[in-house]
């Protein structure tokens, strides 16, 4: 059977020298964001270029996008989040178009490497950080201060309120990557009992079970994917309408 | 709802001189809100059906949600733990007491997620909705 991890490989394309004992090359990975940064670019600037009062298809879909991410922006995080709107954006389209490039079939998921995830979700924390700093000076630490909370217990959970910061950025990105990682392993796994069962002889009459399954799961897939772009947009907004607002949360 | 209509403009004919063109306009007045009311109430409650089978859809997507948090809350403590022992030499109390907090923040994560915390100031809903 097919080696299920073998799509996650990272292979150099072209390198460009080494750093230490570093090599330093343009891999898969590289070459995958950039084909996200231009389809992205392609999309917006085609959409909104030629912008008429009745939108043309190009338009209408950037104008849903537009729609549904200021949406959610305003719902978490007020109007006043709004000046984070092309941050949260960027971040939705570019995790977006990433989850369905991974979708093609001989495709590359950026987005099953924790690294990847991880610095996006670094990103986020540290905008959130700096930010909250510089609107609140140290009034911004009253994040870590739970109201209505008996006296007692408070130093506790304060200490289980920064260690909750700390987690948040390992949770956002951690649930991306595992959910993209699984379903693709998931995939290829179901796909491989196809072939494997289809060279077993009489088995071969239930090889059309794993076939119907990895269909479902393929279009499951799509659905996560959407979906964890959606959750990463809506937990930046959480958590960046934390650094507008730190004393109530 | 046309029944009701009719007898309060039965009604209306009986005890005031109202005109006629008067009271069909406050019907059509009436009629328009009612239907922006029910339209309204019908694009909110698809909103919310929409959203429950995307979240509903797959409790694999929920169970990730739920273990993410978790392991991201001990996952820090241990972070937060060997870096402290790096730091001070401590070793191996910093990660000890930071493996123990970050058991318990897991757990108040999980809670959060779940809306089970009830925090009276509590204004916003859970961190993983």
């Amino acid at each position: 059977m097919a080696d299920p991890i073998h799509q996650f490989q990272i292979k150099n394309i072209v390198t460009l020298g080494h750093a230490g004992a570093h090599e330093i090359a343009v891999t898969n990975s590289a070459i995958y964001m950039w084909v996200a940064v231009a389809l992205t670019a392609i999309l917006m600037i085609g959409g909104i270029g030629r912008a008429a009062v009745v939108p043309g298809r190009m338009q209408s879909i950037v104008e849903s996008l537009y729609e549904f991410v200021a949406t959610t922006v305003r719902n978490s995080a007020g109007t006043e989040g709004m000046k984070f709107f092309p941050f949260v954006f960027s971040l939705f389209m570019f995790v977006l178009v990433l989850n369905m490039l991974g979708m093609l079939p001989y495709g590359f998921t950026v987005t099953s490497h924790i690294i990847v995830t991880f610095c996006l979700a670094a990103l986020v924390i540290g905008t959130v950080i700096i930010y909250g700093f510089y609107r609140h000076g140290f009034g911004f630490l009253r994040l870590f201060v739970p109201s209505g909370v008996p006296g007692w217990l408070l130093p506790l959970l304060v200490a289980v309120e920064i260690v909750s910061f700390v987690s948040r950025p390992i949770s956002l990105s951690v649930r991306l990557f595992a959910n993209m990682l699984a379903g693709h392993i998931a995939l290829k796994i179901f796909a491989g009992f196809v072939v494997t069962l289809l060279t077993a002889g009489a088995w071969a009459v239930l090889s059309p079970l794993p076939l119907a399954l990895a269909i479902a799961l393929t279009a499951l897939e799509f659905l996560v994917a959407a979906l964890q772009a959606y959750v990463f947009a809506t937990l930046t907004t959480i958590y960046l309408n934390d650094a507008l607002h730190p004393g109530h949360h | 709802m046309s029944k009701d209509g009719t007898d309060r403009r039965n009604e209306g004919a009986g005890e005031q001189p109202a005109t006629e063109a008067d009271l069909a306009g406050r019907m059509k007045r009436l009629s328009a809100k009612l239907d922006a009311v029910h339209e309204a109430e019908a694009r909110k409650t698809a909103a919310e059906t929409a959203r429950q089978a995307a979240s509903g859809a797959s409790s694999m997507g929920r169970a990730f949600r739920l273990s993410a948090e978790f392991i991201a809350g001990v996952a820090a403590g241990g972070l937060i733990g060997w870096s402290i022992d790096r730091v001070l030499g401590a070793s191996p109390w910093g990660l000890i007491v930071f493996l123990m907090l970050g058991f318990l923040t897991g757990v108040y994560n999980v809670m959060r997620a779940t809306g089970q915390l009830q925090v009276p100031s509590d204004k916003k809903d859970g961190a993983g909705q």
